[in-house]
């Protein structure tokens, strides 16, 4: 029920938001994402720590078409709401010195989207979640579409047709698996996940899901749509598609991939390590080249999720559980690096590295915190990356010790581009008549969040390690059954 | 029965209203009377109709006909709410305007029960001559004169086809019965004499141009776009809806057992239609001419559901042309209005900024288009849905890859539309909508969002 609940609530938060009218919306729609975030907190103390799917509900909703309405948390699903939920007020507040216009609509699509966001986190049934997975695209192309860039259209457009593209094959995928299930046929998670399919279907299985996945993530090469949709975005949806958006892909891996298709997993997964690796490698690279700092961070971004992806590829304990606290770090530090990028460039009007330098001077307070942003992404030791990089590097370094020092290199690379862009933008000598004014309060809120959110989190980790270890632990269990010979 | 008897009155009756001009009065007696309509349809549901009692093996309302029966009146009654801003200038004509959609309604039901090749033909015949006329009801236009006389041309070169299939097969089987035929098919079924099987093509050729089935469907385009919109909405919807219920009634009682014969060469017809139909849609210039296209690709998608012919097919392709035809209105309709507002034009460009100034407009439209491209929660993605599972049933999955390819480039297309409406750069004026015309557009959009989230309403009526 509080899992509906969830669902729901932000769902006609948006409605009421629209019927407010534009005045309001901003202060309604902040207003509405911090009692989720209350609610989701309330779960988060009631929450058992172990692998059981809680908060559970499971109603028929298309009975001639096998389709419930079934719903759950178990600690993956819980950690994936908490991420979304946290986000969702910082994002809300981070806009408010943005004049978006027509805001009573920006914010409702921003709701609408936190709606079904949660939905896809808690789906236990393979078409709920796909309904979910679509109706979170409808929000974020439309934010995109009415308040983003110069090349706006041409650029979501893109970005529209290749997820829809990746999630057509998914559906095609699902739709076959549901008539293996003896009858009657059904969706639910369980259902799906002990079919016992024989490897060549697996395979099959694995790519339609695993590109679906990959588009979403992205991984190389299927990253085409990512840096151009990131720039081109309007800031809060940069910060919706990187924070929150790209944990579906990722989420999905776990939940769908992994059981639907373990011997594709088995067979494949090797080569998914590999893409992920290259992409760690090649965006960490492009990244060091980038003129525009909006730019670098989403090729920085790229990067990031690939290491999460091989972490999770390598099918180890620290790899997955690497990748559930790096989901949620990376999802902080997205949003502030992103920030960041906002609040430069309303006060600068530019995006280009080379024309800033010397804000430290000026904003002494927004260097500070960047900095801490900027440290935590760099997964410096005591910070919120180190603790999520160093499990997933050494769950790939358990999987193979090249492909962990390959992977390592985003560590290195990751420092260079990462401090650069601070050193050019941040350092040096103001320019002459250079302006920039320090934060202000919302702003101030947000930035200080985030940072104490990056130090807490790097220093004191064991409550998310908590509340997904039960679940990761049951994922491999079942895994490891039919693929143990694979992993020795 | 009494239905297709009291539409007749009602059809007649309309025609009177005319010669005593009673203009204001018409459009309520035609709304009341199609609602009385669809209450006998309706009543004739729960009676259990045995095969051989009706009316001499001519038509039978099993629940089959009654479910597409009641589709239809639903959406020839939506129409008639659009009817009236439409038709302003004609105003001297209207009385027959309504009369002949009221009989062309009367074909359609006749092609969605019939029991006899006879009352096929006499269905296909209601219907079209009727339809002939209304798409030259834009006198002073050269288009709608064109589009007339080619819809006329047409359709009675096809309906030869029909007919000469029909007398194939009266030549095999010496009846014309349904059941006469499925005796006749179920017996012979390994070796059917050339004459029938020639026979059953040539039927075909002429209900795939009924339905516009690649590659029979040139003259779709022209006519769909040369027609006054509003005749073109009611033969992408009511028209489109009948013609389907008419083939797959066709196949399925009648050359059920024959499928090894007519499979390959309709599951080819289907890709074709498809491809063919989504990919010219890309490259029009015009939206009333892209839906023209994407009426096509739909009757591509529908013909899957043809070839799937297991026990949820009728289900699914009701289901489909019910929402297809729910969003087609809503599409034609905001199209009419941006129509007429830009003195014609129909192109992309003159949708520009519409969200702008009508945002009601706008938002419909965009309905529409997310439920033609098949987003999810809509209906048109449970349409999709439906008859992809359906196919899959069967173990189908190639045609499955084209048709999910396929809605692919649709969203293309669609999506033009969106990406026009939203454009910033252009602000078109406030247009004047009347209270009953935007009713039914909204009326169509709401069932598009709650048949797409509770499906199970509609989806299993026939069962």
């Amino acid at each position: 029920m509080l899992t509906t609940l969830l669902i729901a609530y932000p769902f006609f938060a948006a409605i009421l938001v629209m019927l407010a009218g534009s005045t309001n919306a901003k202060r309604l729609a902040l207003l509405s994402s911090l009692v989720q975030f209350g609610l989701t907190i309330w779960a988060w103390v009631n929450f058992q720590n172990n692998a059981d799917v809680q908060f559970a509900m499971d109603e028929v909703w298309m009975p001639s078409f096998g389709i419930h309405f079934s719903v759950g948390m178990d600690g993956i699903s819980m950690l994936m709401v908490l991420l979304t939920n946290l986000l969702m007020p910082l994002i809300i507040l981070s806009s408010f010195k943005i004049e978006y216009s027509r805001p009573a609509v920006f914010y409702a699509l921003v709701l609408v989207m936190q709606s079904a966001l949660v939905g896809v986190f808690v789906a236990q049934d393979a078409f709920l979640y796909y309904i979910f997975w679509e109706l979170a695209l409808i929000p974020i192309y439309f934010i995109c579409l009415l308040w983003g860039g110069k090349d706006r259209i041409r650029i979501t457009f893109k970005f529209f047709i290749y997820t829809i593209a990746g999630s057509l094959l998914m559906l095609v995928a699902f739709i076959y698996l549901y008539f293996q299930v003896p009858s009657p046929s059904n969706f639910s998670h369980e259902a799906l996940s002990t079919l016992h399919l024989d490897t060549h279907i697996q395979g099959y299985i694995f790519w339609a899901l695993f590109i679906a996945f990959a588009i979403k993530m992205p991984v190389f090469p299927f990253h085409t749509w990512q840096p151009d949709t990131y720039t081109e975005a309007p800031s809060t949806g940069t910060m919706l598609l990187s924070g929150i958006m790209l944990k579906m892909g990722v989420y999905s891996v776990l939940r769908w991939l992994l059981p639907l298709a373990p011997l594709g997993v088995a067979e494949y997964g090797k080569l998914a390590i590999i893409l992920s690796i290259v992409g760690i490698v090649y965006g960490s690279w492009i990244a060091i080249s980038q003129k525009d700092i909006k730019r670098l961070f989403a090729y920085s971004s790229f990067a990031h999720v690939g290491l999460i992806s091989a972490g999770i590829f390598s099918m180890t304990l620290q790899g997955l559980q690497g990748s559930m606290v790096q989901m949620l770090s990376h999802g902080i530090n997205v949003v502030g690096l992103f920030f960041v990028v906002q609040i430069m460039e309303q006060r600068l009007k530019t995006r280009e590295i080379g024309e800033m330098g010397g804000i430290i001077n000026k904003a002494p307070v927004f260097a500070t915190l960047f900095l801490i942003v900027l440290l935590g992404s760099v997964a410096l030791p005591l910070t919120n990356g180190f603790v999520g990089e160093f499990m997933l590097l050494a769950g790939v370094y358990q999987f193979s010790p090249w492909y962990g020092a390959v992977a390592g290199l985003t560590i290195i690379l990751g420092a260079v581009y990462m401090l650069k862009s601070y050193q050019w933008a941040v350092l040096g000598e103001a320019k002459e008549g250079f302006e920039f004014p320090d934060l202000y309060a919302s702003e101030k809120i947000v930035l200080v969040v985030i940072a104490a959110l990056v130090i807490v989190l790097g220093v004191y980790p064991q409550p998310i390690l908590n509340l997904t270890e039960p679940s990761i632990k049951h994922l491999l269990e079942t895994l490891t059954n039919p693929i143990n010979l694979s992993l020795r | 029965m009494n239905a297709i008897i009291a539409l007749s009155l009602l059809g007649i009756f309309t025609l009177f209203t005319g010669i005593f001009n009673w203009r204001k009065a018409m459009l309520p007696i035609v709304v009341i009377g199609l609602a009385g309509v669809f209450v006998l349809n309706g009543m004739d549901y729960f009676t259990t109709p045995s095969w051989y009692a009706d009316y001499t093996h001519m038509v039978i309302f099993d629940r089959y006909a009654v479910v597409f029966s009641a589709a239809l009146i639903m959406i020839t009654a939506m129409l008639f709410f659009l009817c009236k801003q439409y038709y302003q200038k004609e105003d001297n004509n209207i009385s027959d305007i309504y009369g002949l959609i009221l009989f062309t309604l009367v074909g359609g039901m006749l092609m969605a029960s019939f029991s006899n090749f006879a009352m096929l033909f006499l269905g296909i015949e209601i219907l079209s001559i009727p339809l002939y006329i209304l798409a030259g009801t834009k006198r002073l236009e050269v288009t709608s004169n064109e589009a007339s006389i080619k819809y006329f041309l047409m359709g009675s070169f096809s309906t030869g086809f029909l007919l000469f299939g029909m007398a194939l097969v009266y030549g095999a089987a010496h009846t014309f019965t349904l059941d006469g035929i499925r005796q006749y098919t179920d017996a012979h079924a390994g070796d059917l004499p050339t004459i029938f099987v020639a026979g059953i093509m040539l039927m075909l050729v002429g209900m795939l141009f009924k339905v516009s089935g690649a590659p029979f469907h040139f003259w779709a385009p022209d006519v769909y776009s040369g027609a006054p919109t509003l005749i073109t909405t009611f033969m992408a919807t009511v028209v489109k809806t009948a013609a389907f219920a008419a083939l797959y009634r066709l196949l399925f009682y009648t050359f059920g057992s024959a499928k090894p014969i007519w499979f390959d060469a309709l599951w080819g017809v289907a890709a074709l239609t498809m491809i063919i139909g989504n990919f010219s849609a890309l490259y029009q210039h015009g939206v009333k001419r892209m839906l023209a296209y994407s009426s096509i690709s739909n009757a591509g998608y529908l013909l899957i559901g043809v070839i799937a012919m297991n026990t949820h097919s009728a289900n699914s392709i009701f289901y489909y042309t019910l929402v297809y035809s729910l969003a087609s209105l809503v599409s034609f309709g905001v199209l009419m209005l941006v129509t007429q507002d830009n003195g014609g034009d129909d192109s992309y460009t003159a949708f520009k900024g519409l969200a702008r100034n009508n945002p009601a407009l706008a938002g419909l439209m965009t309905l529409a288009m997310l439920s033609l491209a098949g987003i999810p929660p809509l209906a048109g993605f449970f349409g999709k849905y439906y008859i992809f599972i359906n196919a899959m049933e069967n173990g189908y999955i190639y045609i499955v890859l084209i048709a999910v390819a396929n809605s692919l480039v649709g969203i293309y297309y669609y999506f033009k539309v969106i990406v026009a409406m939203f454009a910033k750069d252009t602000a078109p004026t406030k247009i004047a909508v009347q209270p009953a015309y935007l009713f039914a557009l909204v009326v169509a959009a709401a069932l598009l969002f709650v048949l797409g989230i509770f499906p199970d309403w509609v989806s299993g009526l026939m069962n």
